[in-house]
């Protein structure tokens, strides 16, 4: 008896995957699925990477002005390029100030256009008039610029001063004459500039707002309007904040319009009536024409506080307003 | 709650019609710009206003045709550098951007589009026109590209996000890769809406003076050479609005006309191609 050699046959079927390894196969992805990923991350990359070059150039062309002024650049009121003396006291109240009173203007007038289109307007009208306010934000700068010194400005000189003067003159944030430009008037263009912004922010907040709370407020007898105010806005509240902080930050970095109407005056006045100036409107007159490198380093001064201060309006608006609405991409559809 | 209930009522109406009073007042403003542009600038509109270049001042004539030309080129410029990059970062937030990356990119993208403009301008002036040594069409365009950018990734995200997942479950299903799925499927079904997206953002640069200041820097004379300044519609508008002669005056109505046509016309049809979209999916 020889020994006959037995082959082993293999089994004709393979063994069948256990589930972890049909996953795994599941889950393997080609060549062409990583580039394409890869890629696109690498674009997106770009986003952070501008944030932090726009930053580092803004800071190291700042740093002469820094270390020669350094705090005292903010507070300091004299702007004298040709003696070399820098203080941005003047432009930042200025873009505070001239913000503040757009601000208070745009408020009132945007919360009521959100509370309209999303609460009382008929259904048939919501959409126009939503649209049509949104067009306001597509309005360019400098047309609201040309607009506010050959209509607004003459209309406030010549038929809301004569009439409001005898009632006001005894205000100090309406003293000395008005010639026109002012930051009243920058005031009443940033408030049409901002009021787009505002409103389309706070409606979508105020539609975020579920209808069981609304049915709620109406159930324990409240009237509409009550029901807005008692249910609806408390409830909207950070993200209505979130929005007019938004707003803000379009009302300090507004260049064209403000530059054409503020009047561009260094100095820190109370007077609504009286030229000033702002950050934005400061660089866009004099970065050109720049006459040494001080004067430009504390444009990028200014700049780099411009920067920081609407970075941080954005990040703190956006973090309210995802509180209420999130997920929802506020804003950038109006926008 | 201790008041009558009449009472109530009443100031609810009263409250309710102020409500209506704020929609007008807040749409008057957009009336009557629209109408000062149409009776202020209508009127200089002719043949010399989109043929002719400037002319020096107490000459007759002389047009738009430069800062038209010069919008054209820079927006054109705009769009080749913004387009592609912000289109992508759109479809990476809405494909991937479920994650951290995806979040901060997203926040990023918001925050930098409340960055004034006037900054990217002086970015844009230390980053091209400083190194090249002179100002430029160019970097006019490209400081418009960086605006353009955050404004499409968020506009193209939310489109690309209406496709319905069953559109992608199917083509995965049928074999396809995820990128030709998300290239050929999802991204092909959103096209019209990325389109308009870019319509949208478009219309909002082409108005955009203050990155131009320092960059493009406008010109009094034709010119396509884009290493060199050149003039645009806003630009143009803001030179001849600040002058002191009542013939620029005029020609800054007609020029901010045709910028406000522009703008709108691309703007209303942007709209109402989403809006049509947005009932369908």
């Amino acid at each position: 008896m020889t020994d006959i050699p037995v082959t082993v046959l293999e089994p004709a079927v393979a063994p069948r995957p256990t589930a972890q390894e049909r996953w795994r196969g599941l889950r393997t992805v080609s060549r062409g699925d990583v580039v394409y990923r890869t890629v696109l991350t690498a674009l997106a990359l770009l986003l952070p990477l501008l944030v932090v070059l726009i930053a580092i150039e803004l800071v190291s062309n700042a740093m002469p002005a820094v270390s020669k002024f350094g705090f005292g650049f903010l507070v300091h009121s004299t702007w004298d390029p040709v003696r070399g003396e820098f203080g941005a006291l003047p432009l930042i109240f200025g873009t505070l100030y001239s913000s503040l009173v757009a601000l208070i203007i745009a408020v009132p007038l945007a919360l009521g256009c959100a509370v309209f289109l999303t609460e009382f307007a008929p259904r048939w009208l919501r959409t126009p008039v939503a649209t049509l306010i949104e067009l306001l934000a597509a309005v360019p700068s400098v047309i609201y610029g040309l607009w506010g010194i050959f209509v607004l400005i003459p209309l406030l000189r010549d038929h809301f001063w004569p009439v409001a003067r005898p009632v006001l003159r005894g205000l100090p944030i309406f003293s000395g004459a008005f010639y026109g430009p002012s930051v009243l008037a920058a005031g009443v263009i940033l408030a049409v500039m901002v009021l787009p912004y505002i409103t389309a922010v706070s409606r979508e907040v105020l539609l975020a707002v579920p209808p069981s709370q609304r049915e709620a407020g109406l159930a324990l007898g409240a009237t509409r309007w009550e029901t807005v105010t008692t249910v609806i806005l408390p409830y909207g509240r950070a993200g209505i904040i979130g929005a007019v902080i938004l707003g803000l930050g379009r009302a300090l970095g507004e260049t064209m319009a403000v530059t054409m109407v503020i009047g561009n005056r260094h100095e820190v006045s109370a007077s609504l009536l009286q030229p000033g100036y702002t950050i934005a409107a400061a660089i866009a007159n004099e970065f050109s024409e720049a006459v040494s490198d001080m004067h430009l380093s504390a444009l990028f001064m200014i700049g780099a506080v411009l920067f920081i201060i609407t970075i941080a309006a954005n990040t703190l608006a956006r973090v309210l307003v995802w509180r209420v609405a999130r997920g929802s991409a506020v804003g950038s559809t109006a926008i | 709650m201790m008041r009558g209930r009449l009472i109530r009522r009443l100031f609810g109406s009263a409250m309710t019609g102020a409500t209506y009073g704020a929609a007008v007042l807040a749409i008057l403003p957009l009336a009557v710009i629209l109408g000062m542009l149409l009776v202020k600038g209508a009127g200089s509109l002719d043949w010399n206003f989109f043929t002719k270049s400037a002319v020096p001042v107490g000459e007759a004539g002389g047009g738009f045709a430069h800062a038209i030309m010069g919008t054209l080129i820079i927006v054109g410029l705009a769009c080749a550098v913004g387009v592609p990059i912000g289109v992508a970062i759109g479809i990476f937030l809405a494909e991937f951007g479920g994650g951290r990356l995806g979040f901060a990119v997203r926040f990023i993208a918001d925050v930098l589009n409340g960055v004034p403009s006037i900054v990217i301008g002086i970015f844009a002036w230390t980053w091209l026109v400083k190194p090249m040594g002179h100002f430029s069409a160019l970097a006019g365009g490209i400081a418009l590209g960086m605006i353009l950018v955050p404004i499409l990734a968020r506009t193209t995200e939310e489109m690309v996000r209406l496709v319905p997942n069953s559109l992608r479950e199917a083509a995965l299903a049928l074999g396809y890769q995820r990128w030709r799925t998300s290239l050929q499927v999802v991204v092909r079904t959103a096209s019209a809406g990325i389109v308009t997206g870019c319509l949208v953002a478009v219309a909002r640069v082409a108005g955009e003076t203050a990155p131009l200041l320092f960059t493009a820097l406008g010109n009094q004379f034709f010119s396509t050479r884009i290493q060199g300044p050149m003039a645009a519609l806003p630009l143009q508008v803001y030179l001849y609005a600040l002058g002191p002669y009542d013939e620029w005056h005029r020609q800054a109505w007609a020029g901010a006309l045709v910028l406000i046509m522009l703008v709108l016309a691309l703007s209303l049809v942007a709209r109402a191609v989403v809006r049509a979209k947005r009932q369908h999916a």
